[in-house]
């Protein structure tokens, strides 16, 4: 395979690499990108060209899949500068923090089994407002100050916000129907 | 390897000559053919002026011939176990899946996957039922254009699962059409109301069928279609609302225990009430029964909203899903698309401007609309050149995923990915000296397996025995454009693979499809393989003109040994035609589609650096 595969998602597109990283932007590259090799574009050329269309497509929306998910594109920032940030194998959090998540849990359980569907949606706004400031956490630490060890801990911490959303999420579906 | 096209997206070989293209709405209740002629849209019509065709199918003799449409439809009271009506509806589906079928007038069997009937022709799959339907509109194309037909656009509706778009484009295959793309209906009924009105900003598209819901929420912007989200109910239709009325009229006239040919009847006129009821206020239900009875009910627009209320709120469901999938909240939806007939009935108008808070949109005729959308984007496809330059985004409706330990569902590829879409992810095994494993492959959103669609199950053989937990299995999902998934599996330390294109779940396979296509066309006199040898040239000739062309343009991409090689193919290609075999031209258009591969995407690369650099420009 040709080199451009090594290539990473941001130099896919054209960007600089950063966490802060304007979503206008990054929506324009993706759509001229996906233009370009959309199968679409392909569908009188030869199997050869189709079959590439569809790797590099499948590609290219790979890569704005993982950069416009905040969690997702510091996880690849870090991977970039060679820092695992061990979320499957590193469990230990600060005290504090496993607290607020078991009284997060707590809150959930109960709206979800009174299927209070306006509950659910404060607790999912309470919970985006933490994640944000989380997130502007990780941008000073990504490209700021480059402190990497404490950007993989706000990875982390974030990756646990993200299931509580999930299981919000979840709730809120089971309270509609 | 039209490696031309690279360059000039969209542009094909001869740019002078136009190629057909059509653009066939499979509906539950009506199915319809258009096309882009001299770069307007036409829906086409029969010899009789009827563009609409009931997709209604009667099996008249043991030998298989059909009516079709409206003279299969006038028959369908008096011959109903014969004359298969709402046909979708079993599409990809085994019995257990269909619902309230025990109101319908069919001797049904069970097969692997997909639920068969019986008729006097002998027992019929789906897929052949609905063959028959898009070989009709295919007659009715050809008899309206000069010259062969390149391909067609076939609609499904979006929450289509795998099973079932596989079964859509089995029946197409069948019918000898060449598909182009498979395409969501509310994504076709966007692309004509967007191109027509030139729209930019969030649509929601409530698309109700005769037996398909689905919404999708899309952002148009500068020619570019995205889909956000999309949802629905693939068992929720018009046919629902009849069947209200039918359950209402039994329970009114005190009935039980129809036989099917009055059963048939009192559904049909129920259907007429229903329509009815979309410009009066009231309306009368009169039949006459097989045994002199006969039943005469008043039914008021107001009956008809508290009897099919439920239905009516239904849908909301799948709107909310989509809006909160998409994150769009009901104030940033600019306009609501009003698509497929049964949008008629004021009780969903009303339901929909009030849950939006604005008057939905219907000045497209909700009929037609798809079928539009559907020639654009199948004229687009075969290459002809047209005005505005668009792309279409779409996504896949349902999560798709494997079943590990305990009966839970992994999901893999999450729904509302963007399409085409691949996701890998590794398994292990969970026994010492385990040396196969099976990969059962599922869609739903579900975590219980039961509670999800089984889509395949294959089994990858030859692990080498090691302990448990050592094996590291890499199971691959690709979703190509039309929103079919292939599926492949490798252990990585050996390097053993196993995968499957998720298919043959409903018991139709490669061979009997083929059989199926050979019978069928046999019928008709076709002579395959003077066809095949002809396709074969046409594609040759085609490659290797775009092969030349690309090498003219960008032959600077290849060094001299890759060049020498391609020209080497290029002559072992036209030595293959002038011998006038079909398996050796099919051999060297494979081998010079192989070796031109690296060039393609050398090609592609390069392309996709100057449209960014071209927008980069743009934006200073």
């Amino acid at each position: 395979m040709s080199t451009d595969f090594n290539q990473t998602h941001f130099a896919l597109f054209g960007l600089t690499p950063c966490f802060r990283l304007d979503p206008a932007t990054l929506d324009r590259a993706w759509r001229a990108a996906a233009s370009e090799v959309h199968p679409d574009r392909y569908a009188q050329a030869g199997a050869a060209e189709q079959r590439v269309a569809l790797m590099l497509s499948t590609r290219v929306n790979e890569a704005y899949r993982t950069l416009k998910a905040p969690l997702d594109r510091a996880r690849y920032l870090l991977g970039l500068q060679g820092v695992d940030t061990g979320e499957e194998t590193n469990t230990s959090m600060p005290t504090d923090f496993l607290m607020a998540q078991i009284e997060w849990r707590e809150e959930i359980e109960d709206a979800s089994a009174q299927h209070d569907a306006e509950a659910l949606d404060q607790l999912a706004s309470k919970l985006r407002h933490e994640i944000s400031e989380l997130q502007a956490s990780l941008a000073t630490a990504l490209d700021d100050s480059g402190d990497l060890d404490l950007a993989a801990v706000l990875v982390r911490k974030l990756r646990f916000m993200e299931k509580l959303e999930q299981e919000i999420d979840n709730a809120s579906e089971d309270a509609l129907s | 390897m039209a490696l031309l096209q690279i360059a000039e997206p969209g542009l094909s070989p001869l740019p002078h000559q136009h190629r057909n293209a059509i653009g066939i709405d499979l509906g539950t209740t009506n199915s319809l053919v258009a096309t882009v002629k001299s770069g307007s849209v036409s829906v086409l019509p029969d010899s009789t002026g009827h563009c609409l065709l009931p997709s209604v199918v009667r099996y008249l003799d043991s030998q298989g011939a059909v009516d079709v449409g409206h003279t299969a439809q006038y028959e369908q009271n008096s011959d109903p176990s014969n004359t298969i009506v709402s046909v979708k509806r079993m599409m990809g589906r085994g019995l257990g899946d269909i619902d309230a079928i025990g109101a319908l007038p069919y001797r049904f069997v069970d097969a692997p996957g997909m639920a068969q009937l019986v008729t006097r022709a002998g027992t019929k799959s789906p897929v052949e039922i609905s063959a028959e339907i898009l070989r009709a509109l295919k007659l009715r194309a050809e008899a309206s254009l000069t010259g062969d037909i390149v391909g067609a656009v076939i609609t499904v509706p979006a929450y289509f699962d795998d099973a079932q778009r596989q079964a859509t484009k089995d029946a197409a295959q069948l019918a000898g059409l060449n598909v182009l793309r498979l395409l969501n209906e509310p994504t076709a009924a966007a692309i004509a109301y967007g191109l027509d009105n030139g729209s930019e900003g969030i649509y929601v598209v409530y698309d109700l069928g005769g037996g398909t819901f689905d919404v999708s929420v899309l952002k148009l912007s500068r020619g570019v279609f995205e889909v956000m989200a999309t949802s629905g109910d693939s068992a929720l239709g018009g046919d629902d609302f009849d069947h209200r009325i039918y359950c209402w009229a039994l329970e009114q006239a005190s009935l039980s225990g129809l036989n099917p040919s009055d059963s048939r009847r009192l559904l049909s006129c129920a259907r007429n009430c229903k329509e009815l009821l979309s410009e009066q206020l009231e309306t009368r239900l009169t039949a006459l029964l097989s045994d002199g009875q006969t039943v005469d009910l008043n039914l008021t627009q107001s009956d008809f909203r508290a009897i099919s209320h439920t239905l009516v709120t239904k849908t909301l469901l799948p709107v909310k899903k989509a809006l909160r999938d998409a994150g769009i909240s009901v104030s940033e939806v600019k306009g609501v698309v009003m698509v497929g007939g049964a949008t008629r009935m004021p009780q969903i108008q009303q339901v929909v401007a009030e849950y939006f808070g604005q008057a939905p949109l219907n000045n497209l005729d909700p009929d037609t609309v798809v079928a539009q959308g559907a020639a654009i984007q199948a004229n687009m496809l075969a290459g002809n050149k047209q005005g505005d330059d668009w792309l279409l985004l779409d996504v896949i409706p349902l999560s798709l995923g494997l079943e590990t330990m305990g009966g839970l569902t992994e999901k893999i590829i999450p729904r509302n990915s963007t399409i085409p879409v691949a996701r890998a992810q590794e398994f292990t095994t969970f026994k010492d000296g385990q040396t196969a494993m099976t990969i059962h492959v599922l869609q739903g959103e579900r975590e219980l397996v039961s509670d999800c669609r089984s889509l395949a199950r294959f089994v990858l053989r030859g692990i080498p025995p090691m302990v448990a937990g050592a094996a590291r299995i890499r199971v691959t999902f690709q979703v190509d454009a039309d929103g079919l998934l292939s599926v492949a599996a490798q252990e990585q330390t050996s390097g053993v693979t196993a995968s499957i294109e998720v298919k043959p779940s409903y018991g139709l396979n490669d061979n009997d499809i083929s059989r199926m296509l050979s019978d069928s066309l046999t019928h008709v006199r076709n002579d395959i393989d003077a066809r095949k040898l002809r396709e074969a040239e046409v594609g040759a000739i085609s490659l290797m003109d775009t092969a030349q062309t690309a090498i003219a343009r960008d032959g600077e991409l290849l060094d001299p040994a890759e060049r020498e090689q391609i020209e080497l193919a290029l002559a072992n290609t036209r030595a293959a035609i002038s011998s006038q075999n079909t398996r050796q031209i099919n051999e060297a258009v494979s081998h010079l589609n192989h070796i031109t591969e690296p060039f393609a995407e050398r090609r592609m690369n390069k392309n996709i650096q100057r449209a960014l650099r071209g927008q980069n420009i743009g934006e200073l």
